[in-house]
């Protein structure tokens, strides 16, 4: 998919401007693409091995990297250079995905009364709700991003025929765990949430966990399907946090 | 005996609270944390100690009884304090003995107070605190019947301090730099932000504050059609209906809302205090300007611990000196908390 019409332009992109006064960002698109979020995650993973001066963070949105820093101990000049200097050393839009990635597997109830809105999502995107049931839980997506609520993620991205807009109100409230949809991406909702996205899954699985070992189970660069389950599989699951899910390493 | 805090009453809004948890925004934690800050360290700078895990209580305190005898530093926003009916000054620490109440009533400003203990509030840390993150599902409000363990104190006997604090409870001008998204508001549109008065909303948590402008709303060029973007606390966002939001602790970490810019560290406190209508403004500074301000609040926070001083003219302190007078046959007006 990456072409040259998708690569932003290379005059504007990547910038570094500051991000009030203790942060900068770094954005590699203003729209989201896949040689823009690779660059976002393999720009952070470079910051976090480098160690630049003053930078005491680094995290991902979509297509950029949020840097907290420290500009009283280290000045807003100094560390820009470092971070200009970074940029500077590759062809971070060509980068590789994350090492160590995993493949799951999360069972899911598309539909039914749990998942209101798969019917309206599917005349939204052209298609039949079978259709639609069958494409959402056959697409092989990757994590994007991790934000909004702990371990939460950004997924996609999904055949064209889901570039389909927000809702203009908000769904008040969706449960842990809800699988909701527009503009060619998933959420999986880690928090009880009021959402402008459509929600037509519903899984047992917690982003956070936590307890666990691994609080936070889902990184940038997981791929993830959401594969279809009855409503009794999914009941049974509902006590475990992982909801069923099962992943393995991506070689 | 135990080195424990009996919760004998408590408020809705009171949580454990520290300086947060930094490093996880990357896994989608916002740091969170107390809400003001600097109430973290003025209690910390009191009790001669580092910045432990302090009971943060928006709006009221509670009833607290003590299981031996330990130091207290009330900070924040002040609250009207009693030990056994005796009324305490804000901003200052005290010796609560064993076995007697305390008791922490309504703000009299501001929206935050905070009740620090001689060596901190000793509930489990999860992921590196002990501050409650209520939105991640971190923790829990404290509740009536709950006891929490305090760390051991190697300085009990260091009390009857007290620290002059400037006032941030009642709203005011409010400092903010223009960030990555400033650019989506036409300059006449921030120029009217930066000249219109707004009042605090009642809705608020610990997430952030929503303030009301008089007059229209505001509007980006860039509408509601904005990639979801890093969010962090001081940023002020814009949001459906055009009021801005100021984010706090415990905000989230990525929002689709156009901001139109972020306010100072320094100042943020002084948004989280503000109380229910409290008019608030916004001043445009530039980032050297702004980074000037945080290098000298920087250093104010520095000597904190040296401007702590044994406090003057305190009622509770005085009692057996007022004992002593009146044998005397001479009479001392008490002081009206101020």
């Amino acid at each position: 998919m990456p072409s040259d019409q998708d690569s932003p332009a290379k005059t504007s992109f990547p910038r570094i401007r500051p991000a009030g006064v203790d942060g900068f960002l770094v954005s590699f698109g203003d729209k989201l693409s896949e040689p823009a979020n690779r660059a976002a995650l393999a720009f952070r993973d470079a910051v976090e091995r480098e160690t630049i001066a003053g930078v005491e963070e680094a995290s991902t949105s979509l297509v950029s990297v949020y840097l907290r820093i420290d500009p009283v101990s280290v000045g807003h000049q100094v560390i820009a250079n470092g971070l200009s200097r970074l940029l500077e050393r590759a062809d971070w839009y060509a980068a590789e995905l994350p090492a160590n990635r995993k493949f799951w597997r999360i069972p899911t109830v598309f539909g039914t009364e749990l998942a209101p809105q798969l019917d309206e999502a599917a005349k939204m995107a052209g298609m039949t709700p079978d259709a639609a049931l069958a494409m959402l839980s056959s697409a092989r997506v990757r994590v994007q991003t991790i934000g909004f609520a702990p371990g939460m993620p950004y997924l996609g991205l999904l055949p064209e025929a889901w570039d389909i807009p927000r809702q203009s109100g908000l769904t008040p409230k969706v449960p842990v765990g809800a699988l909701a949809v527009a503009i060619r991406q998933f959420v999986l909702f880690g928090v009880e949430s009021p959402t402008g996205w459509r929600h037509v899954g519903q899984t047992a699985f917690r982003s956070f966990q936590p307890e666990a070992e691994t609080p936070f189970p889902l990184r940038p660069g997981d791929e993830v399907v959401f594969e279809s389950v009855s409503r009794e599989a999914f009941e049974a699951m509902k006590t475990d946090p992982t909801g069923g899910a099962v992943s393995e390493a991506i070689k | 005996m135990s080195r424990v805090l009996r919760v004998l009453e408590a408020g809705p809004g009171v949580t454990v609270q520290d300086l947060g948890r930094p490093g996880y925004l990357s896994v989608g934690l916002s740091r969170g944390g107390a809400v003001d800050r600097l109430a973290i360290l003025e209690g910390a700078a009191l009790l001669g100690q580092g910045p432990l895990a302090t009971l943060e209580m928006a709006g009221y305190g509670g009833s607290f009884e003590a299981g031996e005898d330990m130091r207290i530093a009330l900070a924040g926003a002040p609250m009207d304090a009693r030990i056994d009916g005796e009324a305490l000054q804000w901003n200052a620490c005290y010796l609560l003995r064993a076995g007697t109440r305390l008791s922490i009533r309504g703000v009299r400003s501001g929206s935050y107070g905070y009740l620090g203990l001689g060596g901190g509030i000793e509930t489990p840390e999860v992921l590196g605190a002990r501050s409650a993150h209520l939105a991640a599902g971190l923790g829990r409000r404290v509740e009536e019947g709950d006891v929490l363990p305090v760390g051991t104190d190697p300085h009990l006997e260091r009390h009857g301090l007290g620290l002059a604090v400037e006032d941030r409870f009642t709203g005011g001008p409010v400092r903010f730099v223009p960030g990555p998204q400033t650019e989506f508001f036409a300059e006449e549109e921030i120029a009217r932000f930066c000249d219109t008065a707004f009042r605090r909303d009642p809705k608020a948590s610990r997430m952030a504050v929503r303030l009301n402008p008089e007059g229209s709303g505001f509007a980006s060029a860039a509408g509601l059609s904005v990639l979801s973007e890093v969010i962090v606390p001081g940023d002020i966002q814009i949001t459906g209906d055009g009021a801005p939001y100021v984010l706090l602790a415990e905000c989230q970490t990525t929002g689709g809302y156009p901001r139109i810019g972020s306010v100072l560290p320094s100042d943020l406190p002084k948004v989280a205090q503000a109380p229910v209508g409290a008019e608030v403004r916004f001043q445009f500074v530039r980032l050297e300007e702004a980074l000037a301000i945080e290098t000298r609040a920087r250093a104010e926070h520095d000597r904190l611990a040296g401007k702590v001083a044994p406090r003057i003219r305190d009622p509770h302190e005085m009692r057996d000196l007022l004992g002593y007078q009146l044998i005397g046959g001479v009479t001392a007006g008490r002081d009206e908390e101020s």
